[in-house]
């Protein structure tokens, strides 16, 4: 078998196991008998069903979307703007969409709307994607023209600093009830998730990596920039379109129901790399999907045992790499 | 032909670089696109290359109107070499080169035999076999050069672009890439356009040259250009001269 195989086998394996660890491990101890009858529905227990079902099955499944949906995001980002630190998080996409999710969470009540929870999920996740759309466009209009890494970095930075303040000023306006749900979602959660959202997060997200799938070769031709992309036949305004909706479906969708969850789009990629010691698109893309997805389950894995929210745990795990990226291409950033 | 201008007009934001220029490129020929820093060599190249599109006028490749090419068509009709160092972490030689095949490939970009026969022999014909399995970012401005040249062989167009190929060059590496896209011009009869600013290569191992004399846009055979007094009007702001007899430029005190 073939080092590269080797190492699929490996993440799949890997991610397996976290999975069946993520439904193993909670607060309250169940034998794998008790999970098991759970998952098939033999349980007689309803509260056993339900912690296993509707709490555990539900959170581990969104942190493999989670993982898989935001390093693909974040592959696919670093190489349209040929940047190694580009990223949802880093880039103020996440932040574009929180926006989006703060003005439709502290002003839904206001309207009225969204009393049926399938209703309230769809306008969170619209909010979302519009907010990000709109912060990734405003981005990529930059870069083009714009060359220097560090200038999109720090536009991005800045982006991300200037929706906070709206976000304050928008949570300062707002109604107690209103804000607290708010500032819950701003902590970053993958527990949150309710069935009913999971039904618009699953299809949503897997569309949005079905798409990045089939931008492999897009992406393989972008590695050495536009000029030679387009010269190989490339159409350049198509990819574009795709790229974007693809990230806001991922990163947009993502943010929307879990909070901003920050680095793993930007470390994943790197991992791969590291791991796959190659540039191509073809292993990077289910690499860093199943890695990330495999990522998030461990990371959620921690946050469980400690107790501490997935945000701080994805970040501490994510930042070395980063710091890592930035030592070792240092003459990136003369 | 190749390619042929006829009465373009190319702008640089509002600046006119060439004004109803026209130019004839045959097939099997070398030909260095020189002129001053800024007078357009690169948008020039560009809009025949199918990125940038002229102000006026008309672009043919291979007898069809620029315009009138798909992006399918046109990948396989020229191919370009780029300024700018490529140097991407992880990426083979190989891999790089396999690019080039992108407009033969379906969607995943896999190749088949035919695109690995191709990769090899351009890889081959630029002397790098041996660094097929090596990293970009372990090869010298040189050798990286030579590949970007593969790349563009492996595409397999009649035309082939290249701005500015020598610049990161030492003297012998300067040489040994233009003279081997004399022989990729004479034996294989591809048409290659380039641009420079080393006037004794171009004078040494090109067919024709165009020389970008903003609005004009003269089109001469290599040879012709020491003489008459185009190149004294390409240096007549500055203090060097240029000495035909023996290829040298000098220094002129006053």
């Amino acid at each position: 078998m073939s080092r590269t195989s080797r190492l699929f086998t490996a993440l799949a394996l890997a991610t397996v196991v976290l999975f069946t660890a993520d439904l193993a491990i909670g607060s309250v101890a169940l034998s794998p008998g008790e999970i098991w009858r759970a998952l098939t529905g033999s349980s007689a227990d309803r509260a056993t069903s339900d912690i296993v079902l509707k709490i555990r099955l539900l959170k581990a499944i969104t942190a493999l979307l989670t993982g898989a949906a935001l390093s693909a995001a974040g592959l696919q980002m670093q190489t349209l703007f040929r940047n190694p630190l580009a990223g949802p998080y880093v880039l103020g996409v996440s932040a574009g969409a929180g926006l989006g999710v703060a003005l439709f969470v502290l002003g839904a009540p206001l309207s009225g709307i969204a009393a049926h929870t399938f209703v309230r999920a769809l306008g969170m996740a619209g909010a979302a994607w519009i907010g990000s759309a709109l912060i990734l466009l405003l981005v990529m209009t930059v870069s083009r023209r714009i060359k220097d890494i560090m200038v999109l970095l720090i536009l991005g930075m800045m982006l991300g600093s200037g929706i906070g303040s709206v976000v304050e000023i928008l949570q300062y306006l707002s109604s107690e009830a209103a804000l607290k749900s708010f500032i819950v979602w701003t902590m970053g959660s993958l527990g949150d998730v309710t069935t009913g959202q999971l039904t618009l997060l699953l299809p949503v997200v897997l569309a949005g990596l079905g798409l990045s799938v089939s931008l492999i070769k897009p992406l393989n031709l972008l590695l050495l920039g536009e000029h030679y992309a387009r010269t190989s036949g490339l159409d350049i305004q198509r990819t574009r379109s795709l790229l974007l909706l693809s990230t806001v479906l991922l990163a947009g969708t993502i943010t929307a129901f879990c909070g901003p969850i920050g680095f793993v789009g930007l470390a994943v990629p790197h991992l791969s790399r590291m791991l796959f010691r190659s540039a191509d698109h073809r292993l990077l893309m289910p690499a860093s999907m199943l890695g990330g997805a495999a990522l998030l389950l461990l990371c959620d894995l921690v946050s469980k045992l400690l107790a501490l929210p997935i945000n701080t745990i994805t970040a501490l795990t994510g930042i070395p790499v980063v710091i890592f990226v930035v030592l070792r291409n240092r003459t990136l950033f003369r | 032909m190749s390619i042929s201008l006829s009465h373009i007009t190319l702008a640089y934001g509002s600046r006119i670089l060439l004004h109803n220029a026209s130019a004839e490129l045959p097939p099997a020929t070398l030909t260095a696109l020189i002129g001053r820093n800024g007078t357009g060599k690169s948008t020039l190249l560009r809009a025949i290359a199918g990125l940038g599109s002229p102000a006026s006028g008309d672009i043919r490749l291979c007898g069809t109107p620029l315009t009138e090419l798909s992006s399918q068509r046109l990948a396989t009709t020229v191919s370009w070499v780029s300024t700018e160092k490529t140097r991407i972490a992880g990426l083979t030689c190989q891999e790089l080169v396999a690019l080039g095949r992108a407009p033969y490939t379906d969607w995943t970009g896999r190749l088949r035999a035919t695109d690995r026969t191709a990769v090899h022999r351009a890889l081959e014909t630029v002397k790098m076999a041996d660094f097929a399995a090596k990293t970009m970012e372990t090869l010298s401005d040189g050798e990286c050069q030579r590949i970007m040249i593969a790349r563009a062989l492996a595409q397999d167009t009649p035309v082939i672009l290249l701005d500015e190929p020598t610049a990161f060059l030492d003297l012998p590496n300067r040489y040994a890439t233009a003279a081997l896209l004399a022989h990729l011009a004479h034996n294989d009869g591809k048409c290659i356009l380039f641009s420079t600013h080393d006037l004794d290569i171009a004078l040494a191992l090109c067919d024709s040259v165009l020389l970008l004399d903003p609005p004009h846009l003269h089109h001469l055979p290599a040879a012709d250009l020491t003489s008459n007094d185009l190149l004294d009007r390409l240096l007549s702001d500055s203090d060097t001269i240029f000495s035909p007899a023996i290829r040298q430029f000098w220094q002129h005190k006053k």
